[in-house]
């Protein structure tokens, strides 16, 4: 990686660690609410899709913004949590929080349409062969859902790589703490002679998108096949 | 092992009121669609919450809304034996029939698996997927994996209903050996009567959500009102033991001391087998019949004359072999003087004694 200078490399690094961290910590939660989405029918449920999707929608600035108001040292969310030691602002766990709200709603869409693929008549047997409904999500519904949970994680990886509004509003663009790829790209292209590294970095960028979609198609048939038992 | 059944619950189009008991072996809920079945059995296994009722296996109570009791599924100790099969399509054969004995308590009375797998024959199935089996062959899986569950009581809707009759015929002999062999209830929903005729212990005659009828197979078949798949379903079912395989192709039955002809049936002398014998395919004469075709004429009195709706009336004769039904026009009925005690020819068509309608027979009924 000779070619790619310190500041480069880092950013490479710094958005690989965003991503994954994002994309691992909201994967549990994406499975439960694309589930409770799915199959449950509760009041409020409408609001609860609002919501999801709703960082699909607003410009990522204000989602950015709402997350320095929430999130920031003065924000309520952000008090509470420097009682714990916890500072998420201007840090690259801020990022990692921007990227994974922003990376959520298509990680959901896409769990959420595997969910409502498996035939709930099978959730049903394995509820009369004894299983509750812990132990049916586990042996029957989440290994059908596989191909789709992997499809949904490897989306949102690919979206955190590439999320810069809510970032660059929420954590600012700091060297080595919060400049991520896409956030480089654009310090690179606002200095003079900046060009040739930003060019080396939207290589990059490509070449992890265009990867983790590949990936995302390979792993996604393979389980695919396996899940369909053939 | 006895089940009782207390169920009230209104659904868009029909309004369920009933209550039943159900002994070991096959109850069968007999009915039109739409009669409820199928949201009795599910009301049974808790994938249904009835408006109100009770529902026991012995003391031990599967809901109560009077009290307010509700068991999940899970906790039901149930054998469900789906129409579809519902094996789960990522697991083996042989992980589909392990699933429910991971959750049976520790001490159950199982089955052995190895004996449940023989009796099935899937023994060279169980390192396949549910996606490379037959129809008959799933079928035959789906009831194992209710039987190693440990159930307490199993439930079969229409198990056969998505089969054709090469596998139904290829099904219906594990059920009788289940009735036969597991000492737990068994309420096996169906519209079919031959089905009825070859397993049922009892069967619940089920019509727009209330028992119209309960009691033994011979009993509610022989009833003409009861005939929920139509006046087709009305038949006899006789109690014989095969006595002679005879070289031009029939079979001789001994029917409580008469003989009745059938084209060659498989199973071995001195067998005790079930057949049925719809009321459509007999004809009944007031003297001894010459110069017919049919070889099985049965001589008797006539027991009971029942006009229906229309034009027909079914006429119920005492036999040797049992009671016998014939499906007659109400003119007949006149120009014969049939009338209870009134000495008869019953003439029954060999054909009528369709293989399918002939199953093994051990138990009661």
């Amino acid at each position: 990686m000779e070619w790619l200078g310190p500041a480069e490399l880092e950013a490479l690094k710094l958005s690989l660690r965003v991503s994954f961290w994002a994309t691992l910590v909201t994967l549990p939660l994406g499975i439960f609410v694309a589930y409770a989405l799915a199959r449950w029918r509760f009041p409020g449920r409408q609001v609860l899709n609002g919501l999801v999707h709703l960082p699909l929608i607003l410009p990522p600035v204000v989602t950015g913004y709402l997350l320095l108001l929430t999130f920031g040292i003065q924000g309520p969310l952000g008090k509470l949590l420097a009682e714990f030691g916890i500072v998420v602002a201007f840090r690259w766990t801020g990022a990692a929080l921007a990227a994974g709200i922003m990376a959520f709603p298509l990680m959901v869409r896409a769990i959420r349409l595997s969910i409502e693929a498996v035939d709930p008549k099978l959730e049903q047997a394995g509820a009369t062969l004894g299983a509750s409904r812990l132990f049916v999500f586990a042996t029957v519904t989440l290994p059908m859902i596989l191909p789709g949970v992997i499809a949904g994680a490897i989306l949102a990886f690919a979206k955190a790589m590439g999320e810069f509004g809510a970032t660059i509003t929420f954590v600012s663009n700091i060297p080595g703490q919060t400049q991520t790829l896409p956030s480089a790209v654009y310090a690179f292209l606002q200095v003079p002679g900046g060009e040739a590294a930003a060019t080396r970095l939207v290589v990059i960028s490509i070449v992890v998108a265009m990867g983790a979609l590949l990936l995302s198609e390979f792993i996604g048939r393979r389980v695919a096949a396996r899940v369909a038992g053939t | 092992m006895n089940l009782s059944v207390r169920l009230k619950h209104d659904l868009p189009d029909l309004k369920l009121d009933l209550s039943f008991d159900a002994p070991a072996g096959v109850t069968v809920l007999f009915g039109r669609s739409g009669s409820g079945k199928t949201t009795i059995v599910n009301a049974v296994a808790g994938l249904v919450k009835p408006m109100a009722g009770r529902v026991a296996v012995d003391e031990w109570e599967l809901f109560d809304t009077a009290q307010g009791l509700w068991l999940p599924p899970h906790k039901r100790r149930l054998g469900y034996i789906f129409q579809e099969g519902r094996l789960f399509p990522h697991l083996t054969v042989r992980q589909n029939l392990f699933y429910g004995k991971w959750f049976a308590p520790k001490g159950a009375r199982s089955e052995d698996p190895g004996k449940v797998i023989d009796m099935l024959g899937i023994g060279h199935l169980l390192n396949r997927r549910p996606s490379g089996l037959s129809g008959g062959e799933k079928q035959r899986v789906a009831i194992g994996r209710a039987l190693l569950a440990s159930p307490r009581l199993i439930l079969a809707d229409e198990p056969l209903a998505a089969l054709d009759d090469a596998r139904k015929a290829e099904i219906l002999p594990y059920f009788e050996r289940l009735r036969d062999e597991v000492s737990v209830p068994i309420l096996y929903v169906t519209h079919s009567a031959a089905e009825v005729a070859r397993l049922a212990t009892s069967v619940v005659a089920l019509q727009d959500g209330r028992v119209l009828r309960h009691g033994p197979a011979s009993d509610v078949l022989a009833d003409p009102s009861v005939a929920p798949a139509g006046v087709r379903a009305v038949g006899a079912v006789l109690q014989v033991r095969v006595l002679k395989h005879h070289s031009d192709g029939l079979t001789e039955l001994d029917a409580g001391g008469a003989s009745l002809f059938l084209p060659q049936i498989p199973h071995k002398i001195a067998e005790e087998l079930r057949i049925r014998i719809p009321a459509q395919e007999v004809i009944l004469s007031s003297k001894r019949p010459e110069g017919l075709s049919a070889l099985n004429v049965l001589e008797g009195t006539v027991d009971t004359v029942r006009a229906g709706e229309g034009p027909g009336a079914i006429v119920s004769v005492r036999t040797p072999a049992g009671s016998i039904l014939a499906r007659v026009t109400r003119r007949s009925v006149e120009a014969l003087g049939l009338e209870p005690g009134k000495p008869c020819f019953a003439v029954i068509k060999t054909v009528a004694l369709a293989p399918q309608d002939v199953g093994g027979y051990r138990r009661g009924g």
